[in-house]
């Protein structure tokens, strides 16, 4: 066992996958000379050789698009994003052809592509390099939507994707990168891309989070502890699906919800999850829903984002509203008409 | 022996010039068969088609005989409520037939969706050419079995498709060639562009044939370009032919040519053949609101399976007798088709989630059940 950080373990998770199959590319920019930008490539092209690992012209549309013509041909492309900013000049092969090929064809022509990309804020990074896409690809029939919080998951949901036939989007939570954790290459239980993962176990609250919130989750749950709250995390991990037979049985267990991620609040992951558990779970619900999100506003400038983000205080100020608490802060201003 | 060991490829030695306007025909486009069926001289093109003599020649008007059937055929059965849309390509037989008749099996089709020519000369049977017209699916075939992908209604989107499958093709170290076909309004996209910016920088081993038909919908070639399209490629690094669009044996040569410099290893190539398209943009448009009947007119006059008619029938080869089999042989396939889209009936509602993944998701499974158990309180016990 190695220990090694995020973008190590995607790293190794990516070597594995040229070396498991010769069809298996890599195209985005910079990412073979370079290693790309957060150097999850690295070495890469030096070893396996630049025609399977792929510097490409600056043009996301043109990388998606030749992916598509490259698994028409029986290739099986990762593709790197530079940002999550990036990606929406691919948005139109992505949702128009990459998700709908394998459908329009009845099933002849298969889209084994996946899409990587950095994604999340707290960096301190400048416009259209912090944003949380997910909803706009977990909305879209065809593709699936994963993401990572650990190295561990890193490295295997890096495999499980390539190897996935279907298309699949990695979001890559990048403030997370250089987390460092042991890495085991091929553990002896490895759970299904499309599965959530209860990560820490409880009773009183379900508190759902994936990629960069995940730790800020877990680091609520300790907190709640303190404070006599047993808080359960779920790391949901696929987006799309979702896996809603793990999070509605935490929930019949525990009766309260809280969803938190960075992307914006309305149509996003909190939304559903809250829709589907208060139509399937409604008579164990002890609260409403809370859900603690990214407000409905472009990704604001560096020194604003700690506003922006949910943090571990905005978390457990929503472990306390679905517990009815007294000093729940917007609890108590909800009470004055302002949460209302 | 390759054709082009006793016929120098003449866009091989031309990339240092720029752009390629070939001065052999009318407005500098490559003709060898003017619309009056005469053979014109062109001692860069003609080799290529040195053995298209009568009989092929037959072969390829008898092709596009069939396919202006089909397409009458098509339009027809919209008109009578068979299919939901049907996208013409009256006019454009020569540049279809010509360009697809120059493709090896191996080769493969990234069309828009007016390649109705293509299709049939890959050997699209009737039903699978209806079906998405009609409905009943989102496509007809299977891309694999006739090697060409399913048609891309997004505009110039397969150009990209079509530069990633040749990249392939190169990576597998065969000499297989993609095809995008696209029109003019196409060559505006982002796609498009950065399709022949992929392609040349990897040196993909695909031609773009572009059809320009004139329009694009309402709006006339002049606004998505201000010179001729194929003057763009060049500044890719990639040499461009304009061809006589309606002559199916200029299209049949200029497409050889590009399909030998793709092979060689010699990377893309640009094809603008210049045609018109004489009906609507689909069944569902207008024309009369903006074409220019004269226009039109004069277009008529270079009819792509007229000239070819004049030729052979100044050689003597088209008889009574082969205009009569040819005729049977569209009607025939008329009648197929109509048949075929008759025999079209809508799948069970369940197939809605059929292969939208590999393996179906729980969200979909439960979906799935959903619907079934709602259709279910409709049936009589």
């Amino acid at each position: 066992m190695a220990t090694t950080t995020l973008a190590g373990a995607l790293n190794s998770g990516l070597r594995r996958a040229l070396e498991d199959d010769p069809r298996v590319l890599l195209m985005g920019e910079d990412i073979g000379r370079l290693g790309g930008v957060f150097r999850v490539t690295d070495g890469l092209q030096r070893d396996f050789g630049k025609d399977r690992v792929m510097d490409t012209p600056l043009a996301e549309a043109g990388i998606m698009g030749t992916a598509v013509g490259l698994a028409y041909r029986g290739f099986r492309p990762v593709v790197e994003i530079q940002f999550d900013g990036f990606v929406y000049p691919a948005f139109d092969q992505l949702v128009t052809q990459v998700a709908k090929l394998r459908s329009r064809t009845r099933g002849a022509v298969a889209m084994p592509i996946t899409v990587r990309i950095p994604y999340g804020g707290g960096i301190g990074a400048v416009e259209h390099h912090s944003e949380s896409p997910e909803a706009y690809f977990a909305h879209t029939a065809g593709l699936r939507v994963v993401t990572c919080a650990t190295p561990q998951d890193a490295h295997t949901m890096v495999r499980q994707a390539v190897a996935c036939d279907d298309p699949v989007v990695l979001l890559e939570p990048k403030r997370r990168y250089w987390v460092k954790e042991e890495v085991v290459e091929d553990p002896e239980d490895v759970l299904p891309l499309d599965r959530a993962r209860v990560v820490v176990p409880g009773s009183d609250v379900t508190l759902v989070a994936y990629g960069p919130l995940v730790a800020t989750a877990i680091d609520a749950a300790a907190a709640a502890a303190d404070d006599g709250v047993s808080v359960e995390v779920v790391d949901l991990r696929s987006l799309a699906p979702l896996d809603l037979d793990t999070v509605e049985a935490s929930v019949r267990r525990t009766g309260r919800l809280v969803v938190a991620h960075e992307a914006q609040r309305t149509g996003g992951l909190g939304a559903e999850l809250a829709a589907c558990v208060t139509e399937d779970c409604f008579e164990h619900l002890e609260a409403p829903p809370v859900r603690v999100t990214g407000y409905d506003v472009p990704y604001p400038p560096s020194k604003l984002e700690e506003h922006f983000l949910p943090d571990l205080d905005r978390i457990l100020d929503a472990v306390d509203r679905v517990m009815g608490r007294p000093h729940s802060r917007l609890g108590l201003a909800a009470g004055a008409g302002v949460a209302s | 022996m390759l054709r082009s060991d006793v016929s120098p490829n003449p866009l091989r030695d031309r990339d240092e010039q720029g752009s390629h306007h070939d001065e052999q025909g009318p407005d500098g486009l490559v003709q060898l068969l003017t619309p009056d069926g005469e053979r014109r001289p062109d001692p860069e093109y003609e080799c290529w088609v040195g053995d298209v003599d009568d009989e092929r020649l037959t072969g390829l008007w008898a092709d596009m005989t069939i396919v202006r059937r089909l397409d009458a055929e098509a339009t027809a059965l919209q008109r009578q409520g068979q299919l939901g849309l049907w996208p013409p390509l009256l006019g454009q037989e020569a540049a279809q037939v010509g360009s697809a008749r120059a493709l090896r099996r191996d080769d493969f089709v990234f069309s828009s969706y007016r390649e109705h020519a293509v299709a049939h000369c890959r050997g699209v049977g009737p039903a699978d050419l209806l079906r998405m017209w009609r409905g009943t699916a989102a496509s007809g075939w299977d891309p694999y079995e006739v090697g060409m992908a399913t048609p891309a209604i997004i505009i110039g989107a397969q150009t990209l498709h079509a530069t990633g499958y040749a990249m392939g093709c190169a990576k597998d170290g065969v000499d297989a060639v993609a095809v995008a076909y696209f029109g003019d309004g196409a060559t505006s996209q982002g796609d498009v562009n950065e399709a022949m910016v992929f392609a040349a920088s990897f040196h993909a081993p695909v031609v773009f044939f572009c059809q320009n038909n004139q329009w694009a919908i309402s709006e006339p070639v002049g606004l998505q370009a201000v010179r001729p399209v194929a003057d763009r490629a060049p500044g890719f690094g990639i040499p461009s032919v304009r061809v006589d669009g309606n002559d199916v044996l200029a299209v049949h040569a200029v497409t050889r040519v590009a399909l030998d410099r793709a092979r060689r290893g010699e990377g893309p190539t640009f094809v603008e053949a210049v045609t018109y398209r004489m009906g609507p943009h689909t069944t569902a448009d207008d024309p009369t609101r903006y074409v220019d009947p004269a226009d039109r007119a004069r277009w008529a006059e270079k009819d792509p399976l007229t000239r070819v008619e004049r030729y052979l029938e100044r050689r003597g080869v088209l008889t009574d007798a082969v205009r009569g089999d040819v005729d049977h042989r569209a009607d025939a396939a008329a009648t197929a088709l109509r048949d075929a889209c008759h025999a079209l009936t809508p799948p069970g509602p369940l197939t809605l989630f059929d292969h939208v993944y590999a393996t179906p998701t729980p969200t979909l499974e439960r979906q799935r059940r959903e619907l079934a158990a709602y259709l279910a309180t409709f049936e009589e016990t």
